[in-house]
């Protein structure tokens, strides 16, 4: 039962950040590459109908990890308690900056507000990369020093950074060049992403630019997942001993390939979606080889004293995971209706939508 | 760690406090902005219509500021209440994560069909949006206040030996006795808020001689919304609500209504008095004999247990507070009803628009609302402190063990300092949505 509530939470996870992540994106674009207030406005009406639903996946997200796996909720939210209250920080700046932008037309009112929207979405993506590294490289739990345990087992709190920026370090931060090293790879990604949802969701003559920006990027990322994939192993030692078990699993890593290495076709795409579709899978299948790499740990102890935080031992008791099954079910069921139906009444190009003019 | 357990309650309260501004409003607005679009299809009278998107526009902003406060309290439980997440997840995680599931994504879903939908969808469809709306709103406060309920009165589980709260009957979370009578009178007073709002605008309106056709449209509906959810919110609701505290919280009862003696012969009802905590009783104190016996136990002379009745260690922590803030909520409660009676009267007379001095008064009655149901709100939870899990789990036991309280300062610093700015403009995004009124168009092209 545990392992069908990890592969919906992981699941749940990777739509979200392909949502939200189109929507950082789009900010990062915004921030970088549009020079005309139309482009501007492009950018804003592609993802204005979407960005609080998408975030409705964060809350999902959340929901779900406190209800199947409290322990590991109470565990990270709480040793992640600094860079998780800002990640809070940068989604209301970002909020207020996308919302209240078009509220006064001024000059300097609307170039404020753009910078916030901006800066919180490039801050966010590399927010979420870092977490993604501080999950792979793992944690001090039970705060051990000198081989004894200061806290309960699977408790720990991080600093925001250690001094010497070093993953191994006894004295482990939120910050070092591992998870920076991820972060730039989220913020490239993203970039990718929101670019290429743009593209998708208007028709300005930015999109021709879009794709020449996402054509070098493309060669920044492709470097950028060799380089991180090549130093991996210092952190993290023989990270595909999973994969070398269980042979399917390789659908993950050949989904994250080809949707890297079709995006360099951008410029021949005939159809708006299907540079979107590319990053999608792209991020999707890089995330999934990452999940599938750890399993079944879903926060690794870099200690020798206390064990790592599994699936099996972070699960709530078997009663509430099955009766959960009946009500997620239905609720499932209702999410794909609502979804369905939303992207039939908002299909198209979305440049008339007025985002932010009402 | 007493200032550990300080600053963790701080962030919280504040942070649910200021979150509580914008569903309180948004709950009761939804269903009327649901009977506007309703009246415009029995009635076809375009300003029903119009009413119904202008107070939309209102809700689409507070529910974007519903969205951005309420994912920090969803965080909070894990990052300043580990602890308390980590012993009772297994229960309460069940109606939290049925909140994300069911309510969230049909309410942000088919709100922004709603109001980026009108001229896809067709009148019908729209409304149907709309509906869907309101449904979600009132789905989603109704899961929180089961997870409420849960902590006032926990239902359906069983402690095991390292002290976790296990689930082991998941349809006892929504049969529990504390869930409806709270519920329902939580939703009232949401109603309250909402159409206290909408009078207000009106009277505004009619005062400044501008959009006088909604103007009036709007003090009608506020007034009568007002009128029944101002009764509801005391009778049955409210006494159902105090009915549950005496019966499953008599200390805490005392301590709201300000009980220090048990009485012989019947309790009085204490209207107002300064708690003094050192001597045991009320200051300054203006009473009427025996109406609390009668109100709890419909006799006269019911004994109704005071608070020394009680050991000292079973006292809320903070008896004052806890007193204040009820007797604030029943005082406006009292207020409100006079004056929706009084509004109602002169509106069925054919002179509530003219009587102008009624008209600043629903004007300036704005704010009150949000205070009574934030005194509400302080009520049931200071009422069940000391404890997190009502007799079973203290508050100091749920805190995070990890984060000092440097850390957790910091970030309540960092709290105040942003909703204070989001405050601000909040308030002048809705001053500029009323200032050009119910007729402006929503703009689809430039």
């Amino acid at each position: 039962m545990e392992i069908f509530w990890f592969v919906v939470l992981m699941f749940m996870l990777a739509v979200y950040v392909i949502l939200d992540g189109y929507d950082f994106g789009a900010g990062i674009v915004h921030l970088f590459f549009t020079k005309s207030e139309e482009e501007k406005k492009a950018v804003t009406n592609a993802i204005g109908p979407f960005w609080d639903a998408n975030e409705v996946w964060l809350i999902a997200v959340g929901g779900v990890l406190f209800f199947a796996f409290p322990t590991l909720y109470a565990s990270a939210f709480s040793g992640f308690y600094l860079p998780l209250i800002m990640v809070l920080w940068l989604l209301i700046f970002r909020a207020i900056g996308l919302e209240l932008r078009g509220q006064i037309h001024n000059r300097l009112w609307e170039k404020l507000w753009d910078k916030a929207f901006g800066i919180a979405s490039l801050l966010l993506a590399l927010f979420f990369g870092v977490a993604l590294g501080n999950v792979v490289r793992g944690v001090n739990l039970g705060m051990v020093e000198n081989g004894v345990s200061t806290q309960e087992s699977h408790y720990f709190f991080l600093a925001l950074w250690n001094p010497t920026l070093d993953p191994l370090a006894e004295q482990q931060g939120v910050i070092d060049w591992f998870t920076v090293l991820l972060g730039i790879v989220a913020v490239v990604t993203l970039t990718i992403h929101g670019a290429n949802w743009v593209i998708f969701k208007t028709s300005t003559h930015l999109n021709a630019r879009l794709r020449n920006v996402i054509y070098k990027l493309n060669f920044v990322l492709l470097g950028l997942v060799l380089l991180s994939a090549s130093l991996w192993h210092f952190v993290k030692p023989f990270p595909l001993v999973n994969l070398r078990t269980h042979y399917w699993l390789w659908v993950f890593p050949i989904m994250a390939a080809i949707g890297l290495l079709g995006q360099f076709w951008i410029k021949k795409f005939k159809k708006d979606l299907t540079g979107f579709l590319f990053s999608a899978m792209f991020i999707f299948g890089s995330f999934a080889t990452t999940v599938a790499s750890m399993f079944p740990n879903l926060l690794p102890s870099t200690n020798g004293v206390n064990p790592s935080l599994t699936v099996q031992n972070m699960a709530a008791p078997e009663y509430g995971l099955s009766v959960g099954v009946y009500w997620f079910v239905i609720a499932a069921i209702l999410v794909i209706l609502y979804t369905v139906i939303q992207f039939r009444v908002f299909k198209g190009k979305m440049d008339d939508v007025g985002y932010g003019d009402h | 760690m007493e200032d550990m357990i300080l600053y963790n309650r701080l962030q919280f309260a504040f942070t649910i406090t200021f979150h509580y501004l914008f569903p309180q409003l948004t709950m009761g607005l939804s269903l009327m902005i649901v009977y506007f679009k309703w009246k415009f299809l029995r009635t076809e009278n375009e300003d029903y219509n119009h009413a119904s998107k202008f107070w939309m526009k209102i809700f689409a902003l507070n529910f974007a500021m519903g969205v951005v406060t309420g994912i920090p309290m969803e965080f909070q439980f894990g990052t300043n209440w580990a602890k308390f997440s980590e012993l009772t997840g297994s229960v309460i995680g069940q109606t939290l994560a049925m909140e994300g599931m069911f309510s969230f994504f049909l309410e942000s879903s088919f709100l922004g069909m709603f109001i980026f939908g009108e001229k896809l969808l067709g009148h019908r469809l729209h409304f149907l949006t709309g509906l869907l709306v309101f449904i979600g709103s009132w789905a989603s406060g109704f899961l929180i206040i089961a997870t409420h309920s849960w902590m006032q009165h926990p239902v359906g589980y069983e402690i095991l030996e390292n002290g976790k709260f296990v689930l082991n009957n998941f349809s006892a979370l929504f049969s529990n006795p504390w869930l409806w009578p709270s519920y329902l009178h939580n939703q009232a007073g949401s109603l309250i808020t909402s159409s206290f709002f909408v009078a207000a605008i009106g009277a505004f309106y009619l005062l400044s001689n501008k959009h006088s056709r909604f103007g009036k449209l709007f003090v009608k509906t506020g007034v009568i919304f007002g009128l029944i959810s101002s009764i509801i919110v005391a009778f049955p609701t409210g006494d159902w609500a105090a009915k549950n505290v005496v019966k499953y919280q008599p200390v805490t009862f005392a301590a709201m209504e300000g009980i220090f003696e048990t009485e012989k012969g019947g309790a009085e009802i204490i209207l107002v008095g300064q708690p003094d905590m050192i001597n045991k009783k009320i200051d300054n104190k203006i009473a009427v004999p025996n109406i609390l016996s009668f109100l709890t136990y419909q006799r006269w002379d019911a004994e109704i247990k005071g608070l020394n009745e009680f050991d000292e260690s079973l006292h809320p922590t903070n008896v004052p507070g806890l007193y204040y803030a009820y007797h604030i909520m029943v005082g406006l409660g009292t207020i409100f009803i006079g004056i929706m009676v009084l509004a109602t009267f002169l509106l069925w007379k054919n002179r509530l628009y003219q009587t102008k001095w009624l008209l600043w008064v629903l004007m300036f009655m704005i704010p009150f609302p949000y205070i009574a149901n934030t005194a509400g709100w302080y009520t049931a939870e200071l009422g069940r402190q000391p404890w997190l899990v009502y007799n079973l789990m203290l508050m100091r036991d749920g805190i995070s063990p990890t984060v000092s309280s440097g850390n957790a300062l910091f970030t309540l610093l960092g709290f105040v300092g942003l909703y204070l700015l989001l405050g601000l403009l909040f308030l002048l995004l809705v001053a500029k949505i009323v200032r050009k009124g119910p007729e402006a168009p929503i703009v689809l092209k430039q």
